[in-house]
């Protein structure tokens, strides 16, 4: 997606409906990031995802655990959050690449952090708040 | 039976000796061990995750803290999930080639089982059936004991575990890691009704969790602050943040604990060392005459010893593992591959 398309959304549930309308288009071996502060709304919009590829298990954080995939839905989601990565060469130990380049999606949560060892092609989501227009103001760049 | 446990699911390298599920022989967790001894004076840049090199020294220490030699040892046990995989693996090979070549019987555990029979060391008397809160940083589970190895989950978290919850809230109030001992030490000094935070309950399933809108909620409080120029008390946020997290966990057991009609309330995980929780999970018990047991710190964090008492119990239940074994990241509580 090179194309940039930006969402306002009002609530929790709008963010979580557009990530479920991502996750419906969600196509093999696509590779989604997902950036913002902490509680902007990437675990809300994670579980849209998840929900709209069909998988009906509880999307847990996987800070601890680095990733979790689940095989329930209409494609594997391979979900990893890498937030406590320090070197991103971690990533291989953890068999990163067998993941990204196989044939499930997969959402990566602080995605900055290991932007090094990603593919040119992915679909960047950005959420960001804006105070000026409201606590659930949440504005949304994807390309 | 003497059983040589070994744990790598997420951050520690462990290992430990543990005689009939009970008794602690030896218990060594790699970040314990003097990184000068281990590695002859050179400290290489050793990241939490180097589970290769550390497994080898660790479970040779912790054969020689036990005083014993490889005749001693009946079984070989280690945790195949859930985890990261790559850790889990590390462990599981190690596990499997030492059983192969030593002819003893290798036994999987499951990580949280492990921290459940925690308590079966911490009270040598806890027997099931019993209500388990597991709460750590990467799990929140509500769990009935039916009986040795027969778990049923009642709730468990649908988003953030209860430790990564204060972790992330410690960071936004600038207190930094490991943010669950800073909060409880800094909440002393707060006042846990100052600020009202959510404390969210599911009509589907009454057990469960959220944790990840209360982090919100914290975030969302300290920014309006921040705009309204009004001052933030880190120790009224943290004392309130808390409050509300143990509030849920106290509330979820009670309510399983009435349901279910136990008369013991076990804890587990590193979360089960905050005071607080503690202290409110305590006199709950007491008002109901409930019993209440809680595992020591060092049995809360991850160790090996927990995985050696799960293992003693999963041997003569179910008997040994296949050479087949393996890392199973997203294993479920009760479930077995």
């Amino acid at each position: 997606m090179s194309e940039e398309m930006i969402r306002e959304t009002y609530s929790e549930q709008d963010t979580y409906e557009l990530g479920y309308s991502l996750g419906r288009e969600a196509v093999a071996g696509q590779i989604i990031t997902l950036e913002g502060d902490l509680g902007v709304g990437k675990t809300v919009f994670t579980k849209g995802f998840a929900a709209g590829l069909g998988v009906e298990e509880y999307v847990n954080s996987p800070t601890f655990t680095i990733m979790q995939t689940y095989e329930d839905g209409r494609l594997p989601l391979y979900h990893f959050d890498v937030y406590r990565i320090s070197d991103p060469e971690e990533m291989y130990e953890i068999g990163f690449e067998e993941f990204i380049y196989g044939n499930g999606v997969s959402l990566i949560e602080w995605a900055g952090l290991i932007s090094e060892i990603l593919p040119k092609d992915v679909t960047s989501v950005l959420i960001e708040k804006d105070p000026a227009k409201g606590y659930d103001y949440r504005k949304i760049t994807i390309k | 039976m003497n059983i040589l446990a070994i744990e790598s699911s997420c951050d520690e390298t462990a290992a430990s000796v543990v005689r009939d599920g009970r008794q602690v022989l030896s218990n060594v967790i790699a970040s314990q061990i003097d990184i000068h001894t281990l590695y002859g004076g050179v400290v290489p840049e050793i990241a939490s995750r180097k589970h290769i090199e550390q497994v080898d020294p660790v479970v040779m220490q912790a054969l020689a803290d036990a005083g014993m030699t490889w005749d001693d040892i009946d079984a070989i046990a280690v945790t195949y999930g859930p985890g990261l995989v790559g850790a889990l693996l590390v462990g599981l090979s190690y596990a499997k080639s030492l059983a192969f070549g030593l002819g003893k019987p290798l036994i999987g555990v499951h990580h949280i089982e492990g921290h459940i029979c925690a308590n079966y060391i911490e009270d040598p008397t806890l027997e099931p059936p019993f209500m388990c809160l597991v709460v750590s940083g990467g799990h929140s589970h509500l769990v009935n004991v039916k009986d040795y190895c027969e778990y049923e989950i009642l709730g468990r978290t649908r988003d953030d575990a209860a430790g990564e919850a204060f972790d992330k809230v410690a960071r936004a109030i600038g207190l930094g890691y490991p943010g669950g001992p800073k909060i409880d030490k800094v909440s002393n000094d707060g006042d846990p009704v100052a600020i009202d935070f959510p404390r969210p309950k599911f009509s589907d399933n009454e057990y469960d969790f959220s944790f990840s809108g209360l982090k919100s909620a914290v975030l969302n409080y300290l920014n309006q602050c921040e705009m309204k120029g009004i001052p933030i008390v880190q120790a009224d946020v943290a004392a309130s943040f808390q409050q509300a997290v143990v509030d849920v966990l106290v509330g979820h057991s009670m309510q399983a604990v009435d349901m279910y009609k136990v008369d013991k309330l076990v804890m587990a995980g590193g979360v089960a060392s905050n005071s607080h929780l503690r202290a409110a999970m305590e006199k709950a018990c007491a008002d109901r005459g409930v019993r209440f047991y809680k595992p020591s710190p060092i049995l809360c964090t991850d160790n090996a010893a927990m995985i050696g008492a799960a293992a003693y119990y999963e041997y003569k239940k179910n008997g040994c593992s296949g050479w087949d074994l393996n890392a199973v990241p997203g294993l479920k509580l009760g479930e077995r591959v």
